[in-house]
């Protein structure tokens, strides 16, 4: 396997990890709020959640180059602060991925809030616990199996995005060049061997990854039940 | 099915019935039982005609794969064939890689106009393409372009690089791009743009970077520009042909057995066809 080819690999599997804990901080008390409100605001924050499940990428893509560029509000805030533009940068991708893979981390993590029952929030409360308190030293433990979901089903989109960031990257060796683009590039250069090595090496990932996510959650459901 | 060859018929059947209307219409027709149901049942044999004429010389349809840089002229090239022949042409741009992938995996084109000679090459090479029937088509045109109708776009604007980002075709996918790599390297500005360039799966996307903002300059082909002239700002730079290898864009006939796709492959260099490619901005070979 040539040099970018390893670079792209690595920086993949940089910008699921960066997305994964971004959207860990971000996505928690998202879907903590989702789970215990009883806000007439909630179906249309969990529509907004679920969008880019349904979306084609390219419209998210599209919004993303016209909010990015540095004589737009926010690519001029961006860029002011940073130096650097969103478009054509890492930081630009892991805002990307970040908003891509959001309902792989909310919904998961919602479903196991929901899930857990109020008697031992409660007890924890009544023992006088703050709710930050509550959350770290009860929820997370009793919600374990639905955050290890939720982080490797993000990871794992993460992994396999390729629209938006064909969309916004430039295709740029170390900052922007992920497997999904260099594959893409390897198949219309017609050098399957390259595709076909990258391709494998991600088809395998995702399998490991997803199937570890299902044995957790068999051996859960056995233990459980 | 083609609507003039439709109604051909249905006036051929129409003087024949009328000329026997005299004697019977029955006999032309058995089964007419009125003028009415006779209308419907006319209708039915032109029906019948119609595909079968679908599938001959007569009136036929052809499908062609264009490399997206060409789908504005190959898309004026082709209502001007459809009006002189009759025939149907249908076109699918894509970039140059993905048609020739596809085109491998059984897509049915019957003519595939290429961004590059070598594509087309390989296609014959690997026997997917009638041998003998590729043809250069067009000389592209390679400009420098901004989207901003404030700042013209000069030479002297890349030389001194009062820009942050400039967008060009991936060189490895696109002949634009490869000649825009070459024309930096001959004005020596290839170590002044290396952190600057960023790079489009195609020089559509290349376009598009220039187009939304994101990139200040782009080298794209002159074509896209002629295609947006009236409907945005912006200005460019057409870039010396001396300064890059030819970007010839060829093409090949994919399928024998249609006559139609040879008829459009030698409209391509009609008069009425060099028009509209020198109108675009291409050159003729």
């Amino acid at each position: 396997m040539s040099g970018p080819d390893i670079s792209a690999l690595l920086l993949t599997g940089w910008l699921a990890l960066v997305t994964t804990l971004v959207l860990l901080i971000v996505g928690t008390p998202l879907a903590w709020w989702l789970a215990r409100t009883s806000s007439r605001w909630r179906p249309a924050i969990e529509a907004m959640v679920a969008l880019p499940l349904v979306l084609p990428p390219t419209v998210l893509g599209f919004y993303l180059l016209l909010l990015f560029n540095p004589t737009a509000p926010i690519g001029a805030a961006w860029l002011w602060l940073s130096g650097d533009t969103l478009t054509f940068s890492f930081a630009g991708l892991v805002v990307a991925s970040c908003m891509y893979s959001l309902p792989f981390m909310v919904q998961p993590l919602t479903s196991a809030f929901t899930a857990l029952s109020r008697g031992p929030v409660e007890a924890a409360a009544s023992l006088r616990a703050t709710p930050l308190d509550t959350f770290f030293s009860v929820v997370v433990p009793l919600s374990k199996r639905g955050f290890l979901t939720a982080a490797v089903l993000t990871f794992a989109h993460t992994l396999g995005e390729f629209g938006v960031v064909l969309m916004v990257g430039g295709n740029l060796p170390e900052r922007t060049r992920v497997v999904s683009i260099a594959i893409y590039e390897h198949v219309e250069t017609l050098a399957y061997t390259e595709a076909h090595t990258l391709s494998l090496i991600l088809l395998l990932t995702s399998f490991v990854v997803l199937t570890v996510v299902y044995a957790s959650n068999r051996s859960q459901a056995v233990r459980v039940g | 099915m083609r609507w003039p060859s439709i109604i051909a018929v249905w006036r051929t059947l129409e003087t024949t019935t009328s000329a026997n209307r005299t004697r019977s219409i029955h006999a032309t027709l058995p089964g007419c039982s009125s003028i009415g149901f006779c209308v419907i049942r006319r209708s039915l044999i032109v029906l019948a005609a119609a595909f079968v004429t679908a599938g001959t010389a007569l009136a036929d349809t052809i499908r062609v794969g264009v490399a997206s840089n060409f789908l504005g002229p190959a898309t004026d090239i082709a209502s001007a064939f459809e009006t002189a022949t009759g025939h149907t042409v249908l076109l699918s741009a894509g970039s140059t890689g993905k048609l020739y992938g596809q085109i491998v995996a059984g897509a049915p084109y019957d003519v595939f106009l290429a961004a590059d000679t070598a594509r087309p090459k390989a296609l014959i090479d690997k026997g997917f393409a009638v041998s003998g029937s590729q043809r250069t088509y067009a000389i592209g045109t390679l400009v420098l372009w901004s989207a901003r109708g404030d700042v013209p776009v000069t030479l002297s604007r890349l030389r001194a690089g009062s820009y942050r980002h400039l967008a060009i075709a991936q060189p490895t996918l696109a002949p634009y791009g490869r000649a825009a790599i070459e024309t930096l390297s001959a004005l020596a500005l290839t170590d002044r743009t290396a952190d600057r360039l960023v790079f489009g799966e195609s020089i559509s996307q290349a376009m598009s970077f220039v187009a939304t903002g994101n990139a200040e300059l782009g080298f794209v082909a002159k074509a896209q520009v002629v295609a947006l002239s009236g409907q945005a700002p912006g200005h460019y730079w057409q870039v010396p042909a001396e300064l890059h290898r030819p970007i010839e864009q060829a093409g090949v006939i994919v399928r024998s057995d249609k006559p139609a796709a040879a008829e459009f492959f030698e409209y391509l260099r009609s008069p009425v066809a060099h028009d509209i490619l020198t109108r675009y901005g291409y050159r003729s070979p």
